[in-house]
């Protein structure tokens, strides 16, 4: 063994939070170039309980990203998946036995309360894989800037969810004809009682959705305390602001539900995208954003990587939408002027990531690589940004230069 | 100003327990006139990373209507004379170059 292997062996690595921010910056990930200069600077690796480190966006309330690399594999790991709160009122901890499910509302003709054993046993257990994304997801890529935590491309993660329909508990409490939306609230919330709670609602039929499921169990495991802990809402397809963390209580409602996290928060231009409507939110301005837009993300190589003439290179990464399910992935080594269709990997369901790869021999021109999804709707990426004030639906296609040496 | 900002920090933390987990004491804003005032009515509701996070793209105007949003969406307290110098912080070291 070398002196600098032998070095390497014995050095202690300290745990990322205890560096001074000089050497801090040495634990910096790979972020988008796209990120202004003060996300790019605060975005650096750090730990939180339950969580490998992972990159801080903001401390308080907690919000930290998911590392590129964990997206190789087409499940994330719990311990790696991206925690998002709006509010800094999160419980330190909560007690299973002491927690209660609350399920009632206007529209429903019984009120009841469940206990956490009540819910894994008086249901019927399902379960699916589906992608939680977070809305902003990408915001921090947007040109010009748009306020708002400034994520790069790791506000997301791919899970299998266990637990049980949304429609059984709302069967079970009987829904009265008249319902128009279901509304969620958790037990985390604002730092001052002045600050608007976080309550979300969904239209009825989405509610009664197969993909709509209370879930208790994530890859086989607990729920992660700062991914809701111990039940949470799955909207399968819709962004991750409908996933109601923590989850106390269901309302089903004959109005549709106030409050600003409802309007004016979360929203996006009317016709702009082509997505689920929410009529009994819309205006003629807006309307609630829904489902996911078709998206990829490339993990096998990086901006700027050098490669060499003759190497075999590999275009890899996951696609994912809200929902229709992936059909192609196109990838291009010329920025755009011939595509090849990628080989798809295993097919999870339509609302999981979709693995792809494609391999190619690298010749004399520097490639320049571009990958673009479609769904089964034949939706497809866009290649100029559509801008919104909010910083959503980023899915702009990458373009990846690699450099021949 | 210091003693404000505990007297403020106590009191919200008197209405809502709030979870803390270590790290945000590494969050240093850049010195200058109205910090305290920064520190003073920003800290009892966010860590204050969520300043150098949106910088540097929001001009003045983006900064006060920022403050604003604060005060009307989001129900925090800060005095009407405040919020001038706040923003006038923010945009000064935090502001589109």
């Amino acid at each position: 063994m070398s002196d600098r292997r032998r070095f390497l062996s014995t050095l202690v690595i300290p745990a990322v939070a205890s560096l001074p921010a000089s050497l801090r910056a040495a634990a910096k990930p790979w972020q988008p170039a796209e990120l202004a200069e003060g996300a790019a600077a605060e975005g650096y690796l750090e730990s939180i309980p339950g969580k490998v480190p992972l990159i801080k966006r903001s401390y308080r309330p907690p919000n930290f990203e998911t590392p590129i690399d964990y997206f190789k594999e087409p499940i994330t790991r719990n311990d790696a998946f991206f925690v998002r709160y709006h509010l800094a009122g999160i419980p330190q901890a909560i007690d299973a036995k002491a927690w209660r499910l609350k399920v009632g509302g206007d529209a429903a003709r019984q009120s009841a309360e469940y206990t956490f054993e009540q819910l894994r046993h008086d249901f019927d257990p399902v379960e699916l894989v589906a992608v939680c994304q977070c809305s902003g997801n990408r915001r921090g890529m947007f040109q010009p800037h748009v306020q708002g935590v400034e994520w790069g491309v790791g506000a997301m993660g791919n899970a299998r969810w266990k637990g049980v329909r949304l429609k059984d508990i709302l069967d079970k409490a009987g829904l009265s004809d008249k319902a128009v939306e279901v509304a969620f609230d958790g037990a985390d919330g604002p730092a001052m009682a002045s600050t608007p709670d976080f309550v979300k609602s969904i239209p009825v039929d989405r509610a009664m959705a197969e993909g709509t499921i209370v879930a208790y169990e994530m890859n086989g495991k607990p729920l992660p305390h700062f991914n809701g802990f111990p039940a949470r809402l799955i909207v399968a397809g819709w962004t991750g602001t409908y996933w109601m963390k923590h989850l106390t209580s269901i309302e089903a409602r004959t109005t549709p539900q106030g409050g600003f996290w409802m309007n004016p928060a979360y929203r996006i231009p009317a016709n702009t995208f082509h997505v689920d409507p929410f009529p009994t939110q819309a205006t003629a301005a807006n309307q609630p954003i829904t489902d996911i837009v078709v998206n990829s993300l490339v993990t096998s190589i990086r901006d700027g990587q050098r490669v060499k003439r003759g190497d075999m290179v590999d275009i890899a990464g996951v696609a994912w939408d809200g929902g229709r399910g992936i059909r192609d992935v196109e990838v291009s080594m010329d920025d755009g002027q011939s595509w090849v269709l990628a080989l798809l990997g295993k097919d999870l369901g339509p609302y999981s990531f979709r693995t792809f790869s494609h391999r190619f021999r690298v010749g004399d021109a520097a490639p320049v690589v571009r990958v673009r999804a479609y769904n089964n709707r034949g939706d497809t990426q866009v290649e100029k940004l559509i801008f919104n004030p909010a910083g959503y639906h980023h899915n702009v296609v990458q373009r990846i230069r690699l450099e021949v040496v | 100003m210091g003693a404000r900002w505990i007297a403020i920090a106590a009191s919200a933390a008197s209405l809502v327990v709030v979870a803390a987990w270590a790290g945000e004491e590494k969050v240093k804003l850049k010195e200058g006139p109205g910090l305290p005032l920064v520190r003073a009515n920003c800290v009892a509701c966010h860590s204050l990373d969520y300043i150098p996070l949106n910088s540097p793209f929001l001009d003045h105007k983006g900064w006060e209507a920022t403050v604003t949003k604060m005060v009307k969406a989001y129900g925090a307290p800060i005095k009407p004379e405040d919020q001038g110098p706040i923003a006038d912080y923010l945009a000064a070291n935090y502001g589109k170059k």
